[in-house]
């Protein structure tokens, strides 16, 4: 705005006129009509549960909750408060879908590659499994895991039973329980040690082979390193740790680590199923690499393995990444259907039965919401991170 | 789904405009209905059979009330409910009455915003187990799997009882009944817990229903009964009249079969202020008169709706006890209809 009006009204017309201004008016009506709009609906829905007499408030998180959950990992018992109870229900979330995610992305690259394989086999047998199982909905899947294939299991008093010392019934599969003496310290500490060393030497491989051309079998060496260490300094500290056993006592085992059928059926669900999607969207990865970018490596003299580890695979990461992240968040939402197989995730131990328990629908949805929401936002800020860290640097 | 039904039953009371909480009457005598939640099925008090007709003690309280205000017993819709979601459509006024085997209890009285308007079952939570486990005291149950209905006051009865007992258990929480019995009657659990009378009622669905014995402690106390939204007063007090006219027909011996005659020809008062030859109590409620003789005459007494429903002649086989009338040992005790 360089120059002067000659008077008010051109000096308004050309405020109006000009586009950025204009822009920014607009942006600015629509965001006060937005938060108006929230003020409004959380006043309003305050004011509704006030004239029906309903509670509200967040004070309810600090009172004792009372009831017991099935599998926590952190240390609960009904005496602690509801908002442990949903610490716990989160927790449980957490470790469903990161397991899924691990699983469902290890399947789903061997699938997408196996897809294009030139055996006719493989390749028929991994469009067969795609096909399959992202065409029947994932909550069908989920019975047919825990009501058709778990529920087929012995009962605890026939359990299937590995050495007596891993048991697997209806109940869930059954594992002994390290128990850590105080020397463990050293084990541990020579682990890091361990680790470290590992770290220096593939930075020095990395650069002996930029210098003369040929590279150190590092994966080998840190096998017999990271196994060896720890080992010996076991040995050496007499061995510091007691299994505790799952023993039959009464009507369940007791004792050990319990992995409870639920959770069993639901990563095999979500991973199966989310596996079939990640494949296709490998594939699709994949084959977006131009051709000549191989024939150009084995030109070169690099190997199929190598070619596929070296040029193919960085450049389909690029491709592959964005479309995955879609998966992961899908499968992090997915794990909600827990609820319909007694899994204790957020949704049933906090918009569940805390829910029932409190009758504070409104505030524990909204809390619930936002979690999900929280969790979605944090893995695409990370997988976009690691995107961009793998883009096309242009130059 | 459910957990999306939830979802939008709550943000309907956000985005409720301020309406008066009073007037129900007035809503349903305008739409010509009674919408009434129920249960997604637990036999002898609330389940549709084949053509979808519901039937059980729960529905004719609702049946009860729709034939006291338009003499018609059949004006009513039924909303299935989960546990989980009972009180948010009834807050949320998708439903008018909530007749859904439900534990009177203080916070629900109070927090929830929400009105009891008697009782029409008194309950108590047991628990049923396998014959062959050779179990036969609740105190024997330590260590054991424990199938569970989520949003119910039985998962913290069941927290109580082992935690005042110092036994641990393992919970597993399932959404819907039938997915709790069928987990139950697949050996996943040891135990299945809740009240006796659903117990009773669902051991018709099992496998094997001989091979299962409810335990003979009760845990708790569970009084259940119609449920209405709290600051309405007149519509409460036509739920509660309309269950206490079917329990007072009961005490003094008019049923479906006899109400007619005793309507014409009987000289008790207590009897004729009942079905409105005298009086003026249907004019109190905001209702015609013979609201009671309607409610009598098409869904019966209290015990004609008990004996039909969950009586020992049922599938479901529960005797009396303490839902008898006071005079017979119970505590069936309905208020003067004067």
């Amino acid at each position: 705005m360089g120059r002067e009006g000659k008077n008010p009204q051109t000096t308004l017309s050309a405020v109006w006129n000009n586009p950025a201004i204009r822009a920014l008016v607009v942006q600015a009506l629509v965001l006060i009509g937005v938060v108006l709009l929230g003020i409004y609906l959380v006043d309003n829905t305050l004011a509704n549960m006030k004239a029906r007499g309903i509670a509200s408030g967040f004070e309810f998180l600090g009172r004792t909750a009372g009831f017991s959950i099935a599998t926590h990992l952190i240390d609960y018992e009904e005496a602690n408060t509801y908002g442990r109870a949903f610490l716990v229900g989160l927790l449980n979330t957490l470790l469903v879908s990161v397991v899924g995610i691990v699983f469902a992305t290890v399947l789903g690259f061997t699938i997408g590659v196996a897809r294009l394989s030139n055996n006719w086999l493989i390749s028929r047998l991994a469009t067969l499994y795609i096909e399959i199982i992202r065409n029947v909905p994932l909550l069908l899947q989920l019975f047919f895991w825990y009501f058709a294939v778990l529920r087929n299991l012995p009962g605890p008093k026939a359990s299937i039973d590995f050495y007596g010392v891993v048991f697997l019934n209806k109940r869930g599969l059954f594992t002994p329980n390290p128990v850590f003496g105080p020397e463990i310290v050293w084990s541990g500490i020579s682990l890091l040690v361990a680790i470290g060393f590992i770290v220096c030497l593939a930075y020095w491989s990395r650069r002996r082979r930029d210098r003369r051309g040929h590279s150190l079998p590092v994966t080998t060496i840190s096998i017999v390193i990271l196994t060896g260490v720890p080992v010996m300094s076991l040995w050496f500290t007499d061995f510091p740790i007691i299994w505790e056993l799952p023993v039959l006592k009464g009507f369940n085992f007791r004792g050990g680590t319990t992995i409870i059928p639920e959770l069993v059926a639901l990563t095999l669900a979500l991973s199966l199923y989310t596996a079939s999607f990640i494949a296709e969207v490998v594939r699709a990865g994949i084959l977006s690499v131009n051709r000549g970018q191989s024939e150009a490596a084995y030109a070169l003299g690099l190997h199929r393995t190598l070619t596929l580890r070296l040029v193919v695979i960085p450049q389909a990461l690029r491709v592959i990444i964005p479309p995955l992240t879609n998966q992961y968040l899908n499968l992090t939402k997915n794990s909600s259907l827990a609820a319909a197989i007694a899994y204790p995730d957020l949704v049933l131990v906090f918009a569940g039965t805390t829910l029932m328990q409190t009758g504070q629908a409104v505030e524990i949805i909204a809390i619930t919401m936002s979690v999900y929401l929280t969790l979605s936002l944090a893995i695409a800020a990370g997988m976009n991170l690691y995107n961009r860290h793998i883009a096309l640097v242009e130059r | 789904m459910q957990r999306f039904s939830i979802i939008i039953l709550a943000a309907i009371v956000g985005l409720m405009a301020h309406v008066a909480v009073a007037g129900t009457l007035d809503d349903v005598r305008g739409k010509g209905f009674i919408q009434c939640g129920v249960s997604q099925g637990v036999p002898g008090f609330s389940n549709p059979d084949e053509q979808g007709n519901w039937s059980g003690i729960d529905v004719d309280v609702c049946r009860a009330v729709a034939a006291a205000i338009w003499g018609d017993a059949s004006k009513v819709k039924y909303t299935p409910l989960t546990a989980k979601e009972r009180f948010t459509a009834l807050q949320s006024s998708e439903i008018d009455v909530l007749s859904r085997n439900t534990t009177w209890t203080l916070v629900r009285d109070t927090a929830l915003g929400l009105d009891f308007a008697g009782v029409n079952y008194y309950d108590g939570q047991g628990f049923m187990v396998r014959k062959d486990l050779g179990v036969s005291s609740a105190s024997e149950l330590g260590g054991a799997s424990v199938c569970v209905n989520i949003g119910t006051t039985t998962e913290l009865n069941m927290a109580d009882f082992f935690r005042s007992n110092s036994m641990d258990y393992e919970p597993v929480v399932f959404e819907k009944t039938d997915e709790v019995v069928a987990a139950y009657d697949s050996g996943r659990c040891d135990v299945y817990t809740t009240d006796r009378s659903a117990l009773a009622a669902n051991r018709v669905k099992l496998a094997d229903p001989d091979a299962h014995i409810i335990l003979p402690e009760t845990i708790s106390k569970e009084p259940l009964g119609p449920v209405v939204r709290h600051g309405d007063n007149q519509w409460g007090d036509i739920v509660r009249w309309s269950l206490y006219a079917m329990l007072e027909a009961e005490e003094y011996g008019v049923n479906s079969g006899n109400v007619d005659d005793l309507k014409t020809n009987s000289n008790n008062p207590v009897i004729k202020r009942l079905l409105g030859v005298e009086g003026d109590t249907g004019e109190s409620l905001g209702l015609s008169n013979d609201w009671a003789y309607s409610i009598i005459k098409q869904v019966g007494n209290y015990a004609e709706s008990y004996n039909r429903n969950v009586g020992p002649d049922t599938p479901v086989g529960l005797s009396r006890g303490v839902n008898a009338l006071w005079k017979d040992g119970g505590i069936q005790y309905p208020m003067p209809v004067r």
